[in-house]
């Protein structure tokens, strides 16, 4: 870009940096220039790539979705109902096979992460310097083109599934039955303060574990492509091998981004199905 | 890699894109589907009646056939009969009409017969009368003895 001479190091990390709006230090407003000036912002800044392209994402896979449900008919499905519904049998089927209870926000919930996650981390099979490139043509300096792999999405995503956790702990269980389940076990009424200890530990680490396993998957994924990427500026061969390099991770990478939607998903169902029961 | 107030947007993206799936896309298809459910278990259904009326609808064919069949051969046997009985009543009625005829035939003989004797008699009284006259010799008046010639006549 205008020239310099890029380093792989400055590669990787011109990578990996989102695109950050909030306050600099010296009290105005805008889009942040580097790691540091980033981090100067503090806990008040957005980071407008991630936002915008899962936002997008959303909204755009609703839209589909909602246009076909307007048109659903009981008769013989055409195209993308065929699609919507095969999807929402899958769905359906998997909460079934987890969810013991009734609740009508399981299916709804399960099949928004699951399509959402999934369209997030397909980004991830976009040529890293694709959309980068294309916005530093039009003056945006940083992009990150995969929301997942930001850990504010996800565990943005987490926290919402743990509000849900506690939610319907409390409303279930009752607060008595609720903390008598974090106290009493699993070592009985005696060993009240080593219970509380790890079973808060264990209530904590769900929404933990949810958002950064998925992150460090979409993570890693991301870097290697970024490593594969580096390849093709150190000539003819290894670019060509970088080539081969590339399309075989994108292709396995098609089961990671499946599979960790699929998981993130089925956790959230097996977490708010443990909540939702009433004895043990 | 700073988490910041990011997470705070995601989350509430997160909520909005559940609650307005909740709301607008998962029950329509959801119904569709059910809806679909129903409509092919029905049809299936209905299917099974068909088959079922129809089979129904055969046995009370094949009964109707039977009984039909069973008629026309009760109707036949007694056509026969009565075709029979037409038969030997058409032979009395002949018989009886010939007898009649032979009667009648026979009484037109004796008729004839009787008319002819009277014939005879008639033509043997006027030749013995003839043959008198001739023996006598003369006239026999007929007028006058035609008591003694009808007693004559009478008696041949």
């Amino acid at each position: 870009m205008s020239g310099e001479v890029l380093t792989s190091a400055d590669y990787i990390s011109h990578h990996l940096q989102n695109l950050t709006f909030g306050q600099h230090p010296d009290g105005s407003w805008g889009i942040a220039h580097g790691a540091e000036a980033a981090s100067e912002m503090g806990f008040w800044a957005f980071h407008v790539d991630t936002l915008g392209f899962s936002i997008g994402l959303g909204v755009m896979f609703l839209y589909i979705f909602h246009r076909v449900a307007k048109q659903a008919t009981a008769d013989a499905p055409s195209g993308l109902q065929n699609f919507a519904e095969w999807v929402v049998e899958f769905i359906e089927d998997t909460v079934k096979g987890s969810f013991s209870g009734r609740n009508p926000l399981i299916a709804p919930l399960a099949f928004t992460i699951f399509i959402w996650i999934f369209l997030m981390n397909f980004m991830d099979l976009i040529a890293v310097d694709f959309l980068p490139h294309l916005a530093g043509m039009i003056g945006i300096p940083y992009l990150r083109v995969v929301p997942t792999a930001d850990p504010n999405a996800t565990l943005g995503m987490a926290f919402g599934v743990f509000f849900l956790i506690l939610y319907y702990s409390f409303k279930i269980k009752g607060p008595g039955g609720f903390f008598s389940e974090l106290a009493f076990q699993p070592f009985g009424k005696l060993g009240l303060p080593v219970n509380l200890l790890l079973e808060g530990v264990n209530l904590i680490a769900k929404p933990i574990s949810l958002a950064l396993r998925l992150f460090g998957n979409m993570y890693a994924g991301e870097m290697i492509f970024i490593l594969i990427a580096i390849m093709y500026s150190g000539g003819l061969v290894l670019g060509a091998f970088g080539g081969l390099l590339q399309i075989g991770w994108a292709i396995f990478h098609i089961l990671i981004i499946t599979l960790q939607a699929f998981i993130f998903m089925t956790l959230t169902i097996v977490y708010l199905d443990m909540a939702s029961q009433e004895h043990h | 890699m700073n988490i910041n107030a990011t997470l705070i947007g995601q989350a509430i993206a997160f909520f909005l894109f559940v609650v307005f799936c909740m709301k607008y896309v998962w029950p329509p298809i959801l119904h569709a589907l059910e809806e679909r459910k129903k409509k092919i278990a029905d049809g299936l259904a209905a299917a099974e009646h068909g088959k079922h009326s129809q089979l129904l609808a055969e046995d009370r064919a094949k009964d109707l056939l039977r009984k039909a069949k069973e008629q026309a051969g009760e109707i036949i046997t007694r056509a026969d009969k009565r075709a029979a009985e037409i038969v030997d009543e058409a032979k009395d009625d002949a018989r009886a009409e010939g007898g009649r005829m032979l009667t009648a035939a026979k009484a037109e003989i004796d008729q004839e017969v009787n008319r002819v004797k009277e014939d005879l008699r008639g033509q043997v009284v006027a030749i013995a009368m003839a043959g008198a006259g001739k023996v006598l010799g003369r006239e026999v008046d007929e007028t006058t003895h035609a008591e003694l010639m009808d007693k004559l006549a009478a008696e041949i």
